[in-house]
C-alpha cells in the first residue's frame, strides 16, 4: 500500500484527509503512484500533472524520503520505504511567496 | 420571494450575497472554495439554480464546479481545455513567437435557452463550449483563424473575457480578447470576423487603427437591442449600432475613458454605466473619488453618482467582470473593487453603499434576479 500526502486545496478536491492509502499494480514509480492518484481521485485530474503533456504543473513538487525527486524521471522506481509504505510520497505545493 | 443572488468571485474564494428586492439587508455566505482564486461565476438565465464556476490556482491550475442548488453544494466537473487542433504560436510581449497554451478559465457565459450549454472563455484567448453541462468542453477553433498568431497578451495575459450572445439568434456571438480585440460569428462559431473598425489605439498599436490588436477590456449589450454594443476599450468608451461592424466613440464629458467594466441597465437600453480609471500607468480612480459615472442617452453625455462612495483618499480598481445589473422593479447596480468591498445601489446608481468591506480582491461580480 502507497502512502500519497496531499496539500490541503487538493484534499478539498479530493474529499479525502491529509493522507490516501494506494494499490499500485506492477512497479512503483513516480508515474504509475500519479496514474493511481488521479484514477482513485478523478477530480485531481489536471492539478498535479497537465491534462495533455502529463507533465508536472511547475509549482507542483514531489517529495520522499527527505529527498526532492520533482527533476528525477518519472519511470524510476520509488525508494523502497515508500514502496513498502514505511514512508510516504509526499505531493507539496512549492514555496512561492515571501 | 423577490429578491436577488449575487456571486463574487475573489483571489481567495467566492461568495454569495442574498437579499430582499429592497436590497438593504444582505445574507453574506460563508467563504465558498477557500484559498482558490475564483475568476468568475454565473448561472444559468434558465435555471438560476445552475451555477458554472471558475476556479484556479497558480499552483494547482483550473478545476471546474457546478452547482445544481444556487450554490449550496457544488460537483467537480471536466476541467479538460484541449484545443481543437494544434494552435501553433502566438507573438509573446518581445514579439517573438510564443507556444499557445491553456492557463485558466476567466469567463463563462450560460446559455440563454438551454441549461446544459455554457461557453467558456480562456486564456490562451479561446472559446470553448459545453453541451452537456461541463462534462466535456470543445473549442470552437476558427476563432483561431482571425489572425491568431498576431494576438499578443495583455498585462493580464491572453485572455477571451467576454462572451455576448444574442438573445434574437443563437448563431450570432461577440467575443472579446485583451489585446487583440472584438470579433463576431454569425454562424455558430463556423467562421468569425473581427469588428474592430473605429477603434484607435494610438498609443498601444503601431498602426492605431489594425484590423486586430485593440485591447477591447469589456463588451455589453442590451438583449432589447442587440445591434447595439457598448464597449469599454483599454482607452474609449466605443458605441456600435449595427452589430459591432463599425464604432463611434461615446466618452464624451467622462474625465477619463480608461476603465475596464461596462454595464446596460436593465430596462433602459440607454442607460449605460462606467467606471473611469486615472490611466493605464495608475490602475486608480482620478483623483482619489470613486465615481460610477451613467449615461442616459447611451454615451457622451455622462454624470458623476457619488453619493455613498468614497469622495477621497481612494485608490482602487474595478476589474473588467466586477460590474454587473440586476432586474429589479428599481434596478440594482452593482460593483466589486481590488480592495474587497462590493457596493450596491438599488436604485440605478443614484445612492451606494457597501454590501461588504473586507473581502479579497474581488475579481468578479455577477447577479441573479428573483421575481
Amino acid at each position: 500500500m502507497i502512502r500519497v500526502l496531499l496539500p490541503g486545496h487538493l484534499r478539498t478536491l479530493a474529499g479525502s484527509g491529509k493522507e490516501v492509502e494506494l494499490e499500485v499494480a506492477g512497479p512503483v514509480t513516480q508515474r504509475t503512484v500519479l496514474d493511481a492518484l488521479e484514477d482513485a481521485y478523478p477530480t485531481l485530474r489536471g492539478t498535479i500533472r497537465d491534462q495533455q503533456t502529463k507533465e508536472r504543473r511547475p509549482l507542483v513538487r514531489f517529495f520522499a524520503c527527505k529527498q526532492d525527486l520533482s527533476h528525477q524521471p518519472l519511470d524510476i522506481p520509488l525508494p523502497e520505504e515508500v514502496v513498502s509504505g514505511r514512508e510516504p510520497y509526499m505531493i507539496v505545493g512549492a514555496m512561492s511567496g515571501g | 420571494m423577490p429578491g436577488v443572488r449575487v456571486l463574487v468571485g475573489t483571489v481567495k474564494g467566492a461568495f454569495i450575497f442574498e437579499s430582499d428586492e429592497g436590497r438593504q439587508k444582505w445574507e453574506i455566505s460563508e467563504p465558498q472554495f477557500p484559498g482558490w482564486e475564483m475568476y468568475h461565476l454565473k448561472g444559468s438565465p434558465v435555471d438560476p439554480n445552475r451555477i458554472y464556476a471558475s476556479q484556479t490556482s497558480g499552483w494547482f491550475g483550473q478545476t471546474m464546479q457546478r452547482s445544481d442548488d444556487g450554490g449550496k453544494t457544488w460537483d467537480v466537473i471536466n476541467n479538460e481545455f484541449e484545443y481543437a487542433n494544434d494552435p501553433g504560436t502566438h507573438q509573446w510581449y518581445d514579439g517573438t513567437q510564443h507556444p499557445w497554451k491553456f492557463a485558466r478559465v476567466w469567463h463563462l457565459e450560460p446559455s440563454l435557452t438551454d441549461r446544459d450549454t455554457v461557453f467558456a472563455g480562456v486564456e490562451d484567448a479561446a472559446l470553448f463550449k459545453s453541451t452537456d453541462g461541463g462534462q466535456s468542453w470543445n473549442e470552437l477553433p476558427s476563432l483561431r483563424d482571425v489572425s491568431g498568431n498576431l494576438w499578443q497578451p495583455g498585462a493580464g495575459g491572453m485572455c477571451l473575457h467576454t462572451i455576448v450572445l444574442d438573445p434574437n439568434d443563437e448563431n450570432r456571438i461577440v467575443v472579446a480578447i485583451s489585446a487583440a480585440g472584438a470579433f463576431r460569428t454569425d454562424d455558430g462559431g463556423a467562421t468569425w470576423k473581427p469588428i474592430n473598425n473605429g477603434l484607435k489605439s494610438d498609443y498601444e498599436l503601431p498602426d492605431p487603427v489594425a484590423q486586430v490588436g485593440h485591447c477591447v477590456h469589456n463588451i455589453d449589450m442590451h438583449p432589447s437591442r442587440p445591434n447595439t454594443l457598448f464597449m469599454q476599450k483599454h482607452w474609449d468608451v466605443m458605441r456600435s449600432d449595427d452589430a459591432g461592424d463599425n464604432w463611434v466613440e461615446v466618452s464624451g464629458n467622462l474625465p477619463s475613458d480608461f476603465g475596464f467594466p461596462i454595464s446596460v441597465h436593465a430596462h433602459e437600453p440607454d442607460t449605460i454605466y462606467v467606471v473611469p480609471i486615472l490611466s493605464d500607468q495608475y490602475h486608480y480612480p482620478p483623483e482619489g473619488k470613486l465615481r460610477v459615472y451613467r449615461s442616459r442617452s447611451g454615451g457622451n453625455e455622462w454624470e458623476a453618482l457619488t453619493k455613498g462612495l468614497p469622495q477621497q483618499n481612494c485608490y482602487v480598481n474595478i476589474l473588467r467582470d466586477a460590474m454587473a445589473v440586476d432586474a429589479c422593479e428599481s434596478s440594482g447596480v452593482y460593483f466589486g473593487t481590488t480592495g474587497g468591498q462590493v457596493y450596491v445601489s438599488p436604485d440605478s446608481g443614484d445612492n451606494w453603499q457597501t454590501i461588504v468591506h473586507d473581502l479579497p480582491r474581488v475579481l468578479s461580480v455577477e447577479v441573479q434576479t428573483f421575481a
